[in-house]
């Protein structure tokens, strides 16, 4: 298992593995919202918390299709299947991997873009927690609709198509936590829950995607 | 005599023929004699005026939405259990139908919330779980209508039909959760049991299991279709193979 | 390995009925058979990656080491690091017997992606000695090997029959092994009864 992490991470990190791609993105779509809502800074403190959880979703989403379409191609996933490893196994390490390379540079990035926003002070910390909780679930969700799509030829749009209907719980409590924490209000509720969902997502849902990823690779 | 005969396709296919006008003809009746109840011999409401009738639409395409869905989950469990091709595609069938409801919920809900709120849409928990369905719906027709082989389809629509619930449910409570959060709660409820007076809901039933009906023929009568689909697929990878 | 009656299916055609062998440790079986017969299907049945329609395959669980027309090579990674990932999958950590055999010492550190198609596929063969498992099941394993490489890859077939190992080959080329030969043509699936409109549709 630890083979396969390092890879991942490995191939992520060489030229051609389009890490930083989720960052760029995540960094231009901030930069347009000022640009489609107009500059003041009260407007854009407003906004800020959910513009940022919406972009690193979006950021998440963009790099979705790479998680298990190379190892398709190349017949990677074939011989991972006959191998030792369970495809539990590996369904949850793709989407560590993918958590690790992409969500975990957007988590570290978005106070910065905070500021750009003007996010209130109060904000930041509860920016990074909720990101930091709920990006775990982005990836492992999104991980299920890589291996829903993974046969298909141009399964990018019917990627996000079946992704983004699932995302609206993780989005709706990880901003609710966001906004409220910088609001100044209590923020335990949502809090529970969107760690709740990203347990019980991490838990449960790799038996899905396992179970999609037999019926493609037969 | 048990359930499970007719997920034989020609069991299914000759029984449902026989079926089928009884339930087209019971729909219809339902449907004309609802709607007309509804819209012409019910008083106007006190608050609402007239506008208020759009509610013999807006239920009943609400109800079925919702059903359509859930029966498309029970329909995908029997597939991923005990694989009757029958059940899969019966799911199949179901979806679109479903959608179209939804659709017709979303828009008479528009109308209605014109004509009484002012404004064609609120971001009310309702409202806003409804337009989730809709979105989860078209993922899944999106996906059966991706992929070509037909078993590897039924698998993996009803894989995401059994997620997709989980998530559907899910879903509901945060959005309930979301919009009594920071927002007010909302004050326009659409809560049927609170609002409708008796001289409404006799109507209103029959609509809905008019409604009921029209889904039940629908489907039933798509399925047939998706069978006789699947039967020419057949012969024409059977004509192949003797090339 | 006990094959029992197996019927198999491709993308909903059943193509292979009745198929019936047994291959024992320390022997190789050549699948033939003419293009589109099922060869593929039928290895990738017994590697266990779909079910087959009838039949059991017994004896094999988890002692299999599948080659199929994909390496599975990341062109990124250097040859040793390809290697090595495999090796680690599977539990064991020497890849220089591996190395040795395929002749791949000089291209240890070069990227895959600078590879021949003929080195690609040998690094792809390596990946089976660093397996440790005794049934290697092979779709068309010559496929772009040069005829030094073939001779080399049949001497290490040889090699691991003789450590008691077991290889099930579809191939057309003559490997000059002392080998049983299997024709699938004679399992060809008939066609069904048109009358027999049932769960299946077929």
């Amino acid at each position: 298992m630890k083979a396969l992490l390092l890879r991942d991470l490995k191939l992520a990190l060489r030229a051609g593995g389009g890490f930083g791609l989720g960052l760029a993105f995540f960094l231009i779509v901030t930069v347009l919202v000022p640009f489609s809502v107009g500059p003041q800074s009260e407007l854009l403190s407003r906004i800020a918390p959910g513009v940022l959880w919406l972009g690193a979703l979006l950021a998440c989403l963009l790099s979705l299709d790479r998680v298990l379409a190379l190892d398709w191609e190349d017949g990677t996933l074939d011989l991972l299947a006959t191998a030792p490893l369970p495809l539990e196994a590996v369904v949850t390490i793709k989407a560590a991997a993918h958590w690790l390379t992409t969500a975990v540079p957007l988590v570290l990035v978005s106070p910065v873009l905070g500021l750009m926003l003007n996010l209130p002070a109060e904000g930041f910390s509860w920016l990074v927690v909720s990101l930091f909780l709920g990006t775990p679930a982005l990836s492992v969700i999104g991980t299920f609709g890589a291996a829903l799509t993974v046969g298909l030829k141009r399964g990018g749009l019917l990627l996000s198509l079946l992704v983004l209907p699932l995302y609206v719980p993780t989005l709706i409590f990880g901003a609710e936590v966001a906004r409220r924490g910088a609001a100044g209000f209590s923020v335990e509720t949502p809090l529970l829950m969107l760690a709740g969902i990203s347990a019980a997502t991490i838990a449960l849902l790799p038996f899905a995607s396992a179970a999609v990823l037999r019926v493609n690779l037969r | 005599m048990s359930i499970w005969k007719f997920a034989n396709p020609k069991t299914f296919l000759t029984t449902t023929e026989r079926l089928l006008p009884a339930v087209w003809a019971l729909a219809a009746v339902l449907c004309v004699v609802g709607l007309i109840w509804g819209f012409f011999f019910t008083p106007d409401d006190f608050r609402q005026g007239a506008s208020v009738k759009i509610m013999f639409v807006h239920v009943p395409s609400a109800f079925i939405a919702i059903n359509a869905w859930f029966m498309m989950l029970v329909a995908s469990l029997i597939w991923v259990i005990r694989r009757h091709h029958v059940s899969a595609l019966a799911a199949k069938a179901a979806a679109p139908v479903g959608v179209i409801m939804t659709l017709i919920a979303l828009i008479t809900g528009a109308l209605w919330g014109h004509q009484i709120w002012g404004t064609w849409w609120v971001w009310d928990p309702r409202l806003t779980s409804f337009l989730v369905l809709f979105l989860f719906y078209l993922g899944y027709v999106a996906l059966w209508a991706a992929i070509e082989d037909p078993d590897t389809a039924a698998d993996l629509t009803s894989i995401l039909c059994l997620v997709g619930s989980v998530f559907a449910v899910l879903s509901r409570y945060a959005v309930l959760f979301w919009n009594q959060g920071l927002h007010q709660g909302a004050s326009l409820s659409l809560d049927k049991e609170e609002n409708v007076a008796d001289v409404f809901s006799t109507p209103l039933y029959v609509c809905m299991a008019g409604f009921g009906c029209l889904f039940l023929a629908l489907v039933l009568y798509r399925t047939g279709t998706e069978i006789r689909a699947r039967r020419v697929r057949a012969l024409m990878l059977r004509e192949r193979m003797v090339a | 390995m006990k094959i029992a009656d197996v019927s198999i299916a491709r993308g909903g055609v059943p193509v292979l009925e009745g198929v019936s062998f047994q291959l024992d440790p320390g022997r190789a079986l050549i699948l033939r058979g003419p293009n589109g017969c099922g060869k593929t299907t039928l290895l990738r049945t017994i590697a266990g990656l779909q079910p087959p329609i009838a039949g059991s395959i017994t004896g094999v669980e988890d002692d299999i080491a599948y080659a199929g027309h994909s390496d599975g090579i990341k062109l990124t990674l250097s040859v040793a690091e390809n290697l090595a990932f495999w090796a680690e999958v599977f539990g064991s950590c020497d890849i220089d017997r591996a190395v040795e055999a395929f002749d791949l010492r000089a291209l240890l550190n070069r990227p895959a992606g600078a590879l021949s198609a003929g080195q690609k596929r040998r690094l792809g063969l390596a990946r089976l000695m660093v397996t440790g498992r005794r049934y290697w099941v092979l779709d068309e394993p010559t496929v772009s090997l040069d005829r030094a490489s073939v001779a080399n890859f049949a001497s290490v077939v040889q090699r691991h029959l003789a450590e008691g190992g077991a290889a099930l080959i579809a191939t057309h080329i003559d490997l000059g092994l002392e080998e049983e030969t299997l024709d699938l043509s004679a399992y060809r699936a008939k066609l069904p009864d048109l009358q027999d409109f049932d769960e299946a549709f077929l």
